[in-house]
C-alpha cells in the first residue's frame, strides 16, 4: 500500500494511504501459504477467516472474499484501516519469519473498498425473536454487538449521546487515517440489518436508568471518553487542549473550514502535543495540517513509543519534530500559553514489562523551554463515568471501568460491557473483539441456552 | 430534528423558544442544560433548561454571537438539528429553609424552574433580578407566581430598585434571613454579587458558563478551578460554590476565541448579505 507524498498530504484532510489495485490484491493474495493451522486467525480478536478471504481474493472472486470477512466482521474497511496488523494477524503470520507477512490489512481493507463500490450484499439475519436489546454507545463495540444481535433476530435500540453515529471513528480518529465516508457507510450497513438509532440521547439523562434495565440485555459501550491531565502549572491556559477536544473540534465539528462551520479552534504557529500514543501522533499530524510547526514530546525513548511504527513514520515525514526522554514541568504564559517547560528524562532500569522507568535529569542543562503557543495532551484516557456511576449495582474497577467477566457480563445479570469502558483505553478490533464475544453470550442468554 | 413549538420575543433582543424534546423533558431538573446545534455547519452550544411542560423544553438566550443571532432567525414550526440532554448535575435543592435566587440579565430565565423546585421541597423563595434596564427584563410575571417575594433592580433605575441584586443580597444578609442562595447570570455580576454572602457561612450557588463542545465529560474544555481543583462543569456542574471558584480564570477562558466569534460573525452577516442579493 502507498501513501501520497508528505508535502501533497498536509495541505489537506483526504486519506494518507491510497490502497492496493485489484492486480496487487491478487498478487499479495497469492503470496498466502494457506496454513492448515493459521496462527493469523489467532491473532484477530474478532476471529476473522484470514485464508479463506485470502484464498477468494487469490481466485479474484472478491464477493466472496467479503462474504467471508463480513461473517465476522461488519466494519472491515474500518479495520482494514486501523487495526494495528503488524501486532496481531500479520504478526504471527508464518512467512514473517524468513520474509514480509502477508499484508491481511491492506487486502481485507480492499475487499471492503471493492465491495463498497460494486455493491454490497446484506448479510442475513434470523427470524425476529421479539427480545429488545439496548446498546449505549455507537462506537466501535456499540455497532459490533448491535450487529450481532441484529443478526440473532433481536430488536436492536442504539442510544448515541453526540450528533453523530461512530464514537472514536467519528470524533477521535483523523479523516486522513478514517475517512468519514466510508465510517458512515459501514455504520449504515449496521443499521441497514434493523437497528434504531437515537442521537443526543445520553443513556442515565434523557433514557433513565429505569427504562434502560427493562430492556431483555443491556450492553454498555460507552469508551474512554475522560481526558486525563498531566496536573502540571498552567494547564487551564488559553491554548491547552485535551486531544480529546482538540481532535472532536476537527473531526467532528469540523474547525479546519471555520468560519464556514461555526467551531472555531486556535490553529497556532507553534505547537507542542504530549504523548507518545496514536493519539498523539493523530493530533500532532492534525496541528501540521493546520499549518502549525510542531513539537511531540514524549517521556521515554523513540524506539519505546507506543504509537504504530506507521504512525510514527508518517508523523516524522510530515514534519513532526520529536522530542524524547522529555517530561514537561510547567505551561506558561497567561491568559494565552507562551511556552512549555520541560525536564530531560534519564532511562533507568526496566520496570515489570521491560519498558526503562523515566527519570528527571538533575543539575545543569536538565530543563528547557519551547516557545510554543497551544498546548495539545495525548498522555491517555479513563472510562466515561458518566453513565456507570448512575446504574446502583454495577461494579466498577478502581480505574472507574466497568467490571465483566470473560464473557462480558457485568454484576448486574442482563446487562452486558465490552470496549474501552471495561478494559480501558485500548484499539478500536479490541473493542470490537470483547463486543463480539459479549454479543455472543447476549445472545445465548436471550435465546435461553445458557443459565 | 426538534420543532420550534412557540417563539417570543420577551426582552430587547431577548427570545424564549419552546423546543419539543421528550429526551429532555422526561427527567430535566432545575440547573441542568441542553446543548444546541442549530444546523449541520453550526456550533454545539449550552443553554440552561429554563422550564419543561409535558413534552417541550423552554431555552431563553440574547442574541448577540453568531450561532444566537442565526438562532433568533428560526421561526415557530422550524427544526433545530441537534438538542442533547438534560445535561449537567441538577441543583441542590432540598429544605434548606430560607431561599434565595438571583438572576442578572438573561440568566433570570434560569430562576423559574428552580424557585418552583425549590418551593416544592418547602422553601420560602425570594426572588431578586436585575438588568441594565427596564427594557431587558424578563419573566417577571411567572417570577412573581413562583417565588414567595420579588425584589425588580435596574443599574439605571428604570424600574424597581436603583441598584443591583448584590445590594439587596448585603441588606438580607445583614438582617440573617437567609439559609442557601443562587446566583445566576454573567460571570463577573455572580462573581461581585457573590461577595456578599462570603464571610456568612450562608450557602451559595452559581451556575458557570465556560466554553463547552460536547457537553458529556469528554473534551475538558469546560474545565474550571473550584476550590483548588480542576472539574468538568459540564459533568461535575454546572452549579459550583461560588466561594471556592476561580473567577478570573473562567473569564480568561470565556474570552479564548473572542477573535474568532467576531470574525464568525463578520461570516455570517456578509454571507447573509449575500444570499440577499441573490
Amino acid at each position: 500500500m502507498k501513501n501520497r507524498p508528505a508535502e501533497e498530504r498536509i495541505r489537506d484532510f483526504k486519506e494518507v494511504a491510497t490502497g492496493l489495485s485489484a492486480q496487487d490484491a491478487v498478487l499479495e493474495a497469492l503470496r498466502c501459504m494457506g496454513c492448515p493451522r493459521p496462527s493469523c486467525v489467532n491473532g484477530c480478536p474478532v476471529s476473522i477467516d484470514i485464508p479463506g478471504f485470502i484464498e477468494a481474493i487469490a481466485q479474484e472472486d472478491f464477493r466472496t472474499a467479503a462474504r467471508i470477512i463480513k461473517q465476522d466482521n461488519m466494519l472491515p474497511a474500518i479495520c482494514g484501516r486501523v487495526c494495528p496488523q503488524e501486532t496481531q494477524c500479520q504478526g504471527t503470520c508464518i512467512l514473517g519469519k524468513q520474509y514480509k507477512p502477508v499484508r491481511i490489512g491492506a487486502l481485507e481493507r480492499f475487499v471492503a473498498d471493492w465491495e463498497r463500490e460494486n455493491g454490497v450484499e446484506a448479510p442475513t439475519t434470523a427470524p425476529p425473536t421479539g427480545k429488545r436489546v439496548a446498546i449505549v454507545g455507537s462506537g466501535p463495540a456499540g455497532i459490533t454487538a448491535a450487529s450481532e444481535c441484529l443478526r440473532a433476530g433481536h430488536a436492536v435500540t442504539i442510544f448515541e449521546s453526540l450528533h453523530e453515529a461512530g464514537g472514536v471513528l467519528t470524533y477521535g480518529i483523523p479523516s486522513f487515517r478514517m475517512p468519514k465516508d466510508i465510517v458512515k457507510f459501514e455504520i449504515d450497513q449496521v443499521l441497514a440489518l434493523g437497528a434504531k438509532l437515537h442521537l443526543n440521547h445520553i443513556v442515565g439523562r434523557s433514557v433513565p436508568v429505569d427504562e434502560l434495565l427493562a430492556y431483555d440485555a443491556v450492553f454498555i459501550g460507552t469508551g474512554a471518553g475522560l481526558p486525563y491531565f498531566m496536573g502540571i502549572e498552567g494547564e487551564n491556559f488559553n491554548g491547552v487542549y485535551s486531544a480529546n477536544e482538540f481532535l472532536t473540534r476537527i473531526n467532528l465539528m469540523h474547525a479546519d473550514k471555520f468560519p464556514e462551520y461555526d467551531t472555531p479552534v486556535i490553529r497556532g504557529t507553534t505547537v507542542a502535543v504530549v504523548g507518545g500514543g496514536n493519539v498523539a501522533m493523530d493530533s500532532a499530524r492534525v496541528a501540521r495540517r493546520l499549518g502549525a510547526k510542531v513539537y511531540l514530546i514524549y517521556r521515554r525513548r523513540e524506539e519505546d513509543l507506543p504509537a504504530r511504527e506507521e504512525e510514527v513514520k508518517n508523523a516524522a515525514k510530515e514534519g513532526v519534530e520529536f522530542i524524547c526522554c522529555a517530561n514537561p514541568t510547567c505551561i506558561l504564559g497567561g491568559p494565552g500559553v507562551q511556552g512549555i517547560e520541560c525536564t530531560r528524562m534519564d532511562m533507568c532500569e526496566l520496570d515489570d514489562s521491560g519498558r526503562p522507568v523515566p527519570r528527571a535529569c538533575t543539575g545543569e542543562g536538565s530543563t528547557f523551554t519551547l516557545d510554543v503557543d497551544v498546548v495539545i495532551e495525548a498522555i491517555g484516557q479513563g472510562p466515561n463515568p458518566l453513565l456507570a456511576g448512575l446504574i446502583p449495582g454495577l461494579k466498577r474497577g478502581k480505574r472507574g471501568n466497568i467490571e465483566v467477566d470473560g464473557d462480558g457480563r457485568t454484576s448486574i445479570p442482563h446487562v452486558f460491557a465490552g470496549g474501552d469502558i471495561a478494559t480501558g483505553a485500548a484499539t478500536v478490533i479490541w473493542a470490537m473483539g470483547s463486543a463480539k464475544t459479549a454479543a455472543a453470550a447476549m445472545n445465548r442468554m436471550l435465546a435461553g441456552t445458557e443459565q | 430534528m426538534y420543532r420550534i413549538i412557540k417563539r417570543t420575543q420577551i426582552a430587547d433582543n431577548i427570545y424564549e423558544f419552546w423546543i419539543n424534546a421528550p429526551h429532555v423533558t422526561k427527567t430535566g431538573r432545575a440547573g441542568q442544560f441542553v446543548v444546541l446545534r442549530i444546523d449541520e455547519t453550526g456550533e454545539r452550544i449550552p443553554l440552561t433548561i429554563s422550564a419543561t411542560r409535558k413534552d417541550d423544553v423552554r431555552i431563553v438566550f440574547m442574541a448577540t454571537g453568531k450561532t444566537t443571532q442565526q438562532l433568533a432567525t428560526l421561526q415557530e414550526g422550524e427544526c433545530i438539528r441537534d438538542i442533547a440532554g438534560p445535561l449537567g448535575t441538577p441543583s441542590d435543592v432540598k429544605k434548606w429553609g430560607r431561599c434565595a435566587v438571583i438572576g442578572g440579565g438573561v440568566g433570570i430565565a434560569c430562576l423559574p424552574i428552580l424557585a418552583r423546585e425549590l418551593k416544592a421541597a418547602g422553601n420560602e423563595v425570594t426572588g431578586i433580578i436585575g438588568a441594565r434596564n427596564a427594557g431587558l427584563l424578563l419573566l417577571e410575571d411567572e417570577l412573581r407566581e413562583a417565588c414567595d417575594d420579588l425584589v425588580i433592580c435596574t443599574d439605571d433605575g428604570s424600574k424597581g430598585f436603583h441598584g443591583f441584586p448584590a445590594d439587596i443580597l448585603k441588606q438580607k444578609v445583614a438582617a440573617k434571613a437567609l439559609d442557601a442562595v443562587w446566583i445566576i447570570g454573567p460571570a463577573i455580576m455572580m462573581k461581585i454579587t457573590s461577595l456578599a454572602t462570603l464571610d456568612s457561612g450562608i450557602k451559595t450557588f452559581v451556575s458557570l458558563n465556560p466554553i463547552m463542545v460536547d457537553g458529556t465529560g469528554m473534551c475538558g474544555s469546560c474545565r474550571v478551578t473550584v476550590g483548588g481543583e480542576t472539574k468538568f462543569a459540564c459533568v461535575d456542574g454546572p452549579e459550583f460554590d461560588a466561594h471556592q471558584v476561580d473567577w478570573n480564570e473562567l473569564m480568561n477562558r470565556q474570552r479564548t476565541y473572542n477573535p474568532q466569534e467576531k470574525e464568525s460573525l463578520e461570516h455570517y452577516h456578509e454571507h447573509k448579505c449575500r444570499c440577499g442579493d441573490h
